[in-house]
């Protein structure tokens, strides 16, 4: 068991005295990305629904980012990766990181191929 | 016998007693699972992906889909899954409280917080099911066409979706639902929609208000509306009354859309209700003493990381499924 608990988040810019004081500071962090997600998910601004970049969205790129920085938060702070021993942390974070895009990468681009066969090829589907 | 009993002298790098990586036996395990449990959802979601890009021009818009709260009526799109993220963050959160009560061994502390968590993980799970029965129970109704697309229904004056029951011209059916007591031969009958296609095409013959909306996103970000003209042509096309969605049919659009739904989001929720269930075993565990006894609340942070796991992937999805 780790007793040592590091209590600074945003690289050492906020310190929490105790560890559940740190607990309850992520907590509004999270929720107030929820609000942000939310919010942006409804309104749905036109600025960022007609700018496209790698063939997505401007949006969704901030909603793919702000989830994997929710992510970051609840595995370093609530699973308390924080406070495990660098080597651990590094097997468990970078051993999915490496399959998954690797999966997402090969995936999404035999999609996209699959698509414009669709659209392209001699293929009525649309009947 | 002798094997499973460890004494103090033993405890040295060769004996056992060694932690490799610093975590207890245990703990690592528990590490071991939930990595191979995120590859198992991440393959999930990337299959999901998958679809999508193949069909990225007709898949259901999520915010058209989910649209409902629970004792309220209208158009309230994602407030209800925000809540049920908050609800599962804020379990998380009783979690690490829980963790840290049973650092300090303060065993009150522990039951309330694992408490808590406990009531958390149900309220997420009730919404879950509430969530699949709006999903399945539908809300529109719409049409399917030979090649399985989809056609729904809007009015032309202000836009907003038709239900099918808004227009149906009722018509003298030859069809009844077959019941088990007019047959001798009953097995089950297939259920009828409320309205045949019959019906729903005299309406919209009769009702020149009613557009066809196709699966087709345009430039926009919204649903192609079609002319009164090309609705009357497309109408020749369907085939099926849809309402509601299941794996076979989806009256939202994609059949597939459905078919992740109900996968990803069911092996999620079983998640949760395991996780629900480990709770409590450990919770009585904890009001029985056991780990005051034993020393120390290892237990209690194996199934902590167990349940922020579970929340972890829900917020994955929750992107993926209701806000990208």
């Amino acid at each position: 068991m780790a007793h040592e608990h590091k209590l600074e988040i945003f690289r050492g810019l906020l310190k929490f005295k105790s560890n559940t004081q740190k607990i309850w500071g992520v907590l509004i962090f999270l929720t107030l990305v929820t609000i942000v997600e939310v919010g942006l998910g409804i309104a749905k601004p036109a600025a960022l629904t007609h700018s496209h970049f790698l063939g997505m969205k401007v949006l969704n790129w901030i909603f793919i980012i702000l989830t994997l920085v929710k992510a970051y938060y609840i595995a370093w702070d609530f699973m308390h990766l924080r406070d495990e021993k660098s080597s651990l942390r590094r097997a468990i974070v970078w051993t999915p990181i490496f399959l998954v895009a690797y999966l997402i990468f090969i995936l999404l681009f035999e999609a996209d191929y699959i698509y414009h066969v669709y659209t392209d090829g001699f293929v009525k589907w649309n009947f | 016998m002798d094997s499973t009993v460890t004494t103090g002298t033993e405890e040295n790098v060769w004996g056992g007693g060694n932690q490799p990586l610093g975590a207890s036996y245990g703990k690592l395990m528990m590490w071991f699972f939930l990595v191979s449990d995120a590859l198992t959802f991440s393959g999930f979601l990337a299959a999901y992906g998958f679809s999508r890009f193949k069909f990225i021009e007709t898949w259901p818009i999520a915010d058209e889909v989910f649209t409902h709260v629970p004792f309220f009526h209208g158009n309230y799109p994602m407030y209800y899954v925000a809540f049920m993220t908050f609800i599962l963050i804020m379990s998380s959160v009783t979690m690490v409280l829980a963790v840290d009560a049973g650092h300090k061994l303060q065993k009150t502390k522990v039951i309330w917080f694992m408490f808590l968590t406990i009531i958390g993980g149900a309220i997420f799970v009730g919404s879950q099911a509430w969530e699949w029965a709006t999903f399945i129970k539908g809300d529109y109704g719409a049409l399917e066409t030979k090649g399985g697309r989809i056609l729904q229904f809007v009015s032309a004056d202000s836009g907003e979706r038709m239900a099918i029951r808004d227009f149906a011209e009722p018509l003298p059916s030859e069809r009844v639902n077959h019941e088990k007591k007019n047959g001798v031969w009953y097995y089950q009958g297939e259920t009828l929609p409320s309205y045949s296609l019959n019906e729903i095409v005299e309406g919209v013959k009769s009702n020149s208000n009613v557009l066809i909306r196709t699966e087709l996103i345009n430039e926009d970000g919204h649903k192609t509306v079609l002319t009164r003209d090309e609705t009357m042509k497309k109408l020749n096309d369907a085939v099926l009354v849809v309402e509601g969605a299941n794996l076979v049919h989806n009256e939202y659009g994609s059949r597939l859309f459905a078919d992740f739904f109900f996968f990803i989001t069911g092996f999620h929720g079983f998640h949760v209700f395991s996780g629900v269930i480990i709770n409590c075993i450990i919770f009585f565990n904890v009001i029985l003493g056991t780990y005051e006894r034993r020393g120390h609340y290892e237990m209690v942070e194996k199934v902590g990381l167990y349940w922020h796991f579970v929340d972890l992937v829900w917020v994955f999805v929750f992107t993926f499924f209701y806000l990208v």
